[in-house]
């Protein structure tokens, strides 16, 4: 950032004045003023937490502080242990499946930007609805209508004379109804960002491509999805990292705190976060915590660092 | 999802923070004197708190230098909080505390131990019942005062009953009339069945039928499991032979809809329960006058869990004597007079009476009859720890995916290792 500013600053005004050595240290001096109060809270509240927990990972912490170093161990039993490796299982497989909320989002964006289009205001604000609301209310609701006996999509089905089941608590439904949720809530957020994506496209291209005899669908594919690829980018990146911490939907869903463990189905719905969340709080075993969320961070860092390799195959910078 | 991630941050990143900036926080020690002192008193209960503050009123009526400051934290983070509280050195001067956590507080030196004003002020521990009094002693010292107890029994719907024409369960039933009434109350065809087999609350279903067949859930002295033990494995069979028997829902069913809405719903005929859901069966407009209670069905022997809420002391509190005198208060039976008429049943020793008496429509009395042979709640120094354990390996054997033997066998080894980590 600062340095393309600094570029644009050199360039537009070269002639009118040209700033001295020392004007460009009290600049920076002023620049580093007014984003101290943000790094500071960063350094603080994210980066100081950070580093401790790293730390404490190498630690046998207990209940009430006072921890002794333990090396490796603790990575140690993490590599071994079957519960991570079920976790990181679900949580990979939702954040895959998360994914489909892209293409979703896309297509919804592309009709609400059909020209001419009447009451996109309203259609805007109910796929963005879910946003705002609380995942906490959202998991409620849905445990609801997910319900086996009582829910309102069996009531459904049953119309049509389909035993549904019960989604939550069979271990086949139940990730898969997760993931329903899981997209149903995040669509309106990429929605919106893909639909100012295709506002910021300009009008020429597809004039020209209409020129060239493209129709819609062919506009589409050639003039749209390319250009919106650095939006696209932008989004998969934000949805894998939050994917991948997934935990209130999951912790509400599956039969809210302690119970959750006697969803015949928590095997195939425990994410990493609420492994770490339990040993963290409930069990008493924090520095294995600490150790847990490390891993975690570290594969957050190796994905997306993975992703910014895959973009040049197929990200457009207009 | 996005906010999750910076919920999951935010809890985090406070937990260390107020454990960071509570770090320094410790007072120096006062003596009781005339100072005017305000201790600090945490709870979870919502009910509760207007009797806590009036106990706390009638407190400082006694202690005109003492004013009590009531700290209400809902019970999902009430844990979670004093545990940071206490990690920085700021807990509560005085708080409530419960049978599962009060090993772990006792000994990572949280909580104060009370033996010596216990001997000086001469304070007699018969008033209240002996399992309560030896679930808050550690190391042969005792911690904490029982504020109140509960015991559990048999709520039954009186109207499935009827419509069945099932007797209504006498006070001296057994296992075997136990299961004979689901078996007749049961018709899943429409969703009705006779009991739940709950797996969530061990407190309220499984421990009492470990007890009642004779098995233990672990050994006195805290080190080994008893899950391996036959007689224990008995006391499992009677609730997953229910599932199988289609006379309690399956466990799917039950994760969707909890035993106690199904209960409510007129779905379940027997929902074993405490005698903490009085208030709630009282109020619930379908159940206020089609429920009743029953002692639990008689096994090898008559068992019930009984377990209540001590009053602790924080080990760091700057006034220690003054907490003293007031955790001596809330035990007194001044005190227990007062929680008996608004609160749960008072653990002191006959001060029941205004309890029993306040809900007229229920055989309350069953609960403190029950006092008489109740069995101490199972706890260790990280009851956590073994607790997630049992559902764990348990959830196999309710679904039936396994023998309850299998299950309980790996549980027995799994909390073996773990109580060997304490």
């Amino acid at each position: 950032m600062t340095l393309t500013t600094r570029r644009s600053v050199t360039k537009a005004a070269p002639a009118r004045h040209r700033p001295r050595r020392k004007d460009r240290a009290v600049e920076a001096l002023w620049g580093y003023a007014f984003i101290a109060p943000v790094g500071l809270g960063l350094a603080v509240f994210y980066l100081w937490p950070v580093l401790q927990t790293a730390y404490f990972s190498f630690t046998e912490w207990g209940a009430f502080g006072g921890h002794t170093w333990t090396g490796l161990e603790n990575y140690l039993r993490l590599a071994v242990d079957p519960e991570m490796g079920r976790a990181l299982v679900n949580t990979l497989t939702y954040t895959v499946l998360g994914l489909l909320a892209i293409p979703l989002a896309i297509v919804f964006a592309a009709l609400l930007n059909t020209k001419g289009l009447r009451g996109v205001g309203v259609y805007r604000t109910m796929f963005f609805l879910p946003v705002v609301t609380m995942p906490v209310a959202i998991a409620m609701v849905w445990r609801w209508l997910y319900n086996g006996d009582y829910g309102l999509i069996n009531q459904v089905l049953s119309l049509v004379g389909i035993d549904g089941p019960n989604w939550i608590a069979d271990p086949a439904t139940a990730l898969p109804a997760l993931v329903v949720v899981g997209i149903w809530s995040s669509v309106g957020y990429n929605l919106i960002i893909f639909l100012a994506g295709m506002q910021a496209i300009p009008k020429e291209y597809y004039e020209a491509a209409a020129i060239d005899g493209a129709g819609p669908v062919r506009q589409f594919f050639k003039v749209t999805l390319p250009l919106l690829s650095p939006t696209a980018f932008f989004v998969s990146v934000v949805s894998v990292i939050g994917s991948l911490q997934l935990f209130d939907l999951v912790y509400v869903m599956s039969g809210s705190g302690s119970s959750a463990r006697s969803n015949p189905a928590f095997p195939r719905l425990e994410t990493v976060v609420q492994l770490f969340y339990e040993r963290a709080f409930v069990t008493n075993d924090r520095g294995y915590a600490a150790a847990i969320v490390m891993a975690l961070l570290m594969l957050i860092i190796a994905l997306t660092a993975f992703q910014f390799r895959l973009q040049r195959r197929w990200v457009h910078y207009g | 999802m996005r906010k999750s991630a910076r919920l999951g941050a935010a809890v985090f990143g406070v937990v260390l923070a107020v454990s960071a900036c509570s770090a320094g926080g410790d007072e120096p020690a006062a003596t009781a004197g005339q100072e005017k002192v305000t201790l600090s008193y945490a709870m979870w209960d919502n009910n509760q708190k207007p009797v806590m503050e009036e106990l706390g009123k009638a407190f400082t009526a006694a202690h005109p230098n003492i004013t009590v400051n009531v700290q209400l934290t809902p019970w999902e983070g009430y844990w979670t909080k004093l545990k940071a509280a206490a990690t920085g050195g700021a807990a509560p001067d005085v708080f409530w505390m419960n049978g599962p956590n009060f090993q772990l507080y006792a000994s990572n030196g949280v909580i104060r131990p009370l033996e010596e004003e216990i001997t000086k002020d001469k304070v007699d521990l018969s008033v209240y019942p002996k399992p309560l009094i030896d679930l808050y002693t550690f190391d042969g010292k005792h911690f904490g005062l029982p504020k109140d107890m509960d015991t559990i029994g048999v709520w039954y719907n009186k109207s499935l009953f009827d419509a069945k024409k099932v007797p209504y369960p006498a006070d001296d039933w057994t296992w075997s009339d136990f299961n004979e009434a689901a078996a007749k109350l049961s018709d899943p065809a429409k969703g009705v069945y006779g009991t739940a087999a709950q797996l969530t609350s061990f407190q309220e279903y499984q421990y009492n039928t470990i007890d009642q067949a004779g098995g233990f859930v672990i050994s006195p002295d805290g080190k080994k499991s008893g899950y391996d033990n036959p007689q224990t494995i008995e006391g499992l069979r009677f609730w997953t032979d229910l599932i199988k028997n289609k006379q309690s829902p399956d466990l799917k069913t039950m994760t969707d809809t909890f035993p106690l809405q199904l209960f409510e719903a007129g779905k379940i005929a027997m929902y074993w329960g405490g005698s903490w859901n009085v208030s709630e069966f009282a109020k619930n407009d379908y159940t206020k006058d089609k429920v009743d209670v029953a002692p639990l069905p008689k096994g090898q022997k008559q068992a019930t869990i009984i377990h209540g809420v001590a009053n602790v002391v924080s080990a760091k509190t700057g006034h220690p004597a003054q907490a003293w005198e007031f955790v001596k208060f809330l035990g007194s039976k001044q005190a227990a007079d007062i929680l008996g008429k608004k609160g749960p049943i008072p653990a002191y020793n006959g001060t029941q009476s205004a309890w029993v008496a306040a809900h007229p429509e229920f055989k309350l009395q069953t609960f403190l009859d029950a006092v008489a042979y109740a069995a101490p709640f199972p706890v260790s120094k990280n009851t956590a720890a073994w607790n997630e354990a049992e559902l764990t390996y348990l959830t196999k054997a309710w679904t039936g995916e396994e023998p309850v033997e299998k299950a309980a066998a790996e549980l027995a080894t799994a909390m073996n290792a773990l109580l060997a980590k304490e």
